[in-house]
């Protein structure tokens, strides 16, 4: 019986990415092309946002993405720091810089659809505002990671970042709905509402997210081999060293 | 701890700047806002609520990393750490410390402040109350950032970047509540949750404070 402890070995982890990885990769690729190329040329343009709707299949996956790679930190971190597998807290180290860029697309790609939409590239929104306060959260957890040299030591410092940042995160979440109204529509897609958007947005958009979700895991793995790459170079150059 | 607590103000206070530092910034800061904006009443009047908290909340942070960085140089770090007392108590009283030196400081000269920025007359009791409230919270908030970056060479930037983001809740509904109470609308709501984020504070980040600091000197 093979439990997700296993993969806490690196050598383990290594072979089994090893395999998962081409495969995780193409998959992407595909989805992410067959669902933006759906999305982009066929699907009709919406009656009252014209051809500026189709933003919505980067903007919504990103954002998506941006979230949960915070989550996939966290928990990750947890693991680090009950358990102690290093794997574990290398994937969140792996996982910050994908998350910050997801946020950054996010918050992008809603500017460009912002500007005819709403006529502005920025508002005050709570929703854009907890997305500009998570950015930030992103950038200060990565410093945190590059500026320490022992990485045992980082990690720990991290983890321990990484727990108060989410409720801190969470607070300011609900902080900003407090301090200013939305500009923002609500959740456009959610299991249990009947009425989500029009299916002829759904299904690609449905593959995009997927895309975007197999895109984090693949940049997420590779990330982590590096990591642990590097982890055994140093480790190797430090034992020669010693033996000369 | 109270042995603690007063060496730990006394070297606040004889220790040469630290201490009125904070208290100078937030004076500078409020005279330069009118430069910048122009010296209208109007206006000014407007905007204090939010200046005065930004400009509370930066004194504050100018002086977190000396919490912990002094006694991690010279060593007494170490020797607190092997005291009796746990180090949830020393990081709790050390935040105790600041807050006495900065926030309460702080606090005291804000109406002084909202003069020269023409802050509303009802606003005078909302801005103590507020800040009475608010500032234990970013002092407890930042101790836990300063235990994060103790053992940096130059973890005063770093500081602040991982800080700021911490402090986004407590100045929301601090300069919400102060906002409210100059307009006469009901502040119940926003001081409660003020009020709510101060005490988790106090409740829960000694012990991830002490985490942090464990890690640090091991």
């Amino acid at each position: 019986m093979s439990s997700l402890w296993e993969y806490a070995n690196p050598k383990k982890f290594m072979q089994t990415s090893a395999w998962m990885l081409p495969g995780v990769s193409i998959a992407a690729g595909v989805c992410l092309i067959v669902g933006l190329v759906w999305g982009f040329f066929f699907t009709p343009d919406d009656f009252r946002q014209g051809s500026t709707v189709k933003i919505i299949y980067l903007h919504v996956p990103s954002a998506l993405m941006a979230i949960n790679a915070w989550l996939m930190m966290l928990v990750a971190s947890l693991i680090w720091i009950v358990r102690r597998h290093h794997v574990s807290a290398l994937a969140a180290r792996a996982a910050a810089p994908v998350g910050l860029v997801m946020t950054l697309i996010a918050l992008l790609t809603g500017a460009i659809w912002g500007q005819p939409m709403w006529g502005t590239y920025w508002a005050w929104d709570p929703r854009l505002t907890s997305f500009l306060i998570l950015f930030l959260f992103y950038l200060g957890y990565i410093a945190l990671w590059a500026a320490i040299d022992n990485p045992d030591t980082a990690a720990d410092l991290t983890g321990v970042l990484c727990l108060v940042g989410s409720i801190f995160a969470l607070l300011s979440r609900y902080a900003v709905n407090f301090w200013n109204q939305g500009l923002h529509q609500g959740a456009s897609l959610s299991l249990d509402k009947e009425e989500n958007i029009s299916n002829v947005f759904f299904f690609p958009l449905l593959i995009c997210i997927l895309g975007f979700v197999l895109l984090f895991v693949a940049l997420v793995l590779l990330r982590t081999r590096t990591e642990i790459r590097s982890r055994r170079l140093k480790a190797l150059l430090a034992r020669e060293r010693l033996g000369a | 701890m109270i042995a603690l607590l007063l060496r730990d103000l006394r070297l606040a206070i004889r220790s040469g700047g630290g201490f009125g530092l904070g208290l100078a910034f937030f004076l500078i800061l409020t005279v330069l806002v009118p430069f910048g904006v122009g010296p209208e009443s109007q206006v000014l009047g407007r905007i204090a609520p939010g200046i005065l908290w930004v400009g509370a909340l930066l004194a504050c942070l100018l002086s977190l990393d000396r919490i912990f960085a002094l006694d991690y140089e010279d060593g007494s770090l170490d020797l607190l750490a092997t005291a009796p007392l746990p180090l949830e108590g020393m990081t709790a009283v050390k935040a105790l410390a600041h807050w006495l030196t900065t926030g309460l400081p702080l606090t005291l000269v804000a109406p002084l402040l909202g003069v020269l920025l023409s802050l509303p007359a009802p606003g005078y009791q909302w801005l103590l109350i507020t800040l009475a409230v608010g500032t234990p919270a970013l002092s407890f908030i930042g101790a836990f950032g300063a235990a994060l970056t103790v053992g940096l060479k130059r973890g005063g930037l770093l500081l602040s970047l991982l800080v700021l983001p911490l402090y986004v809740p407590t100045l929301i509904f601090g300069a919400e509540t102060l906002r409210r109470g100059i307009e006469g609308q009901a502040t119940t709501t926003p001081l409660l949750l003020l009020a709510g984020i101060t005490l988790g504070a106090i409740a829960i980040l000694p012990f991830a404070a002490a985490a942090a600091i464990r890690i640090n000197i091991r």
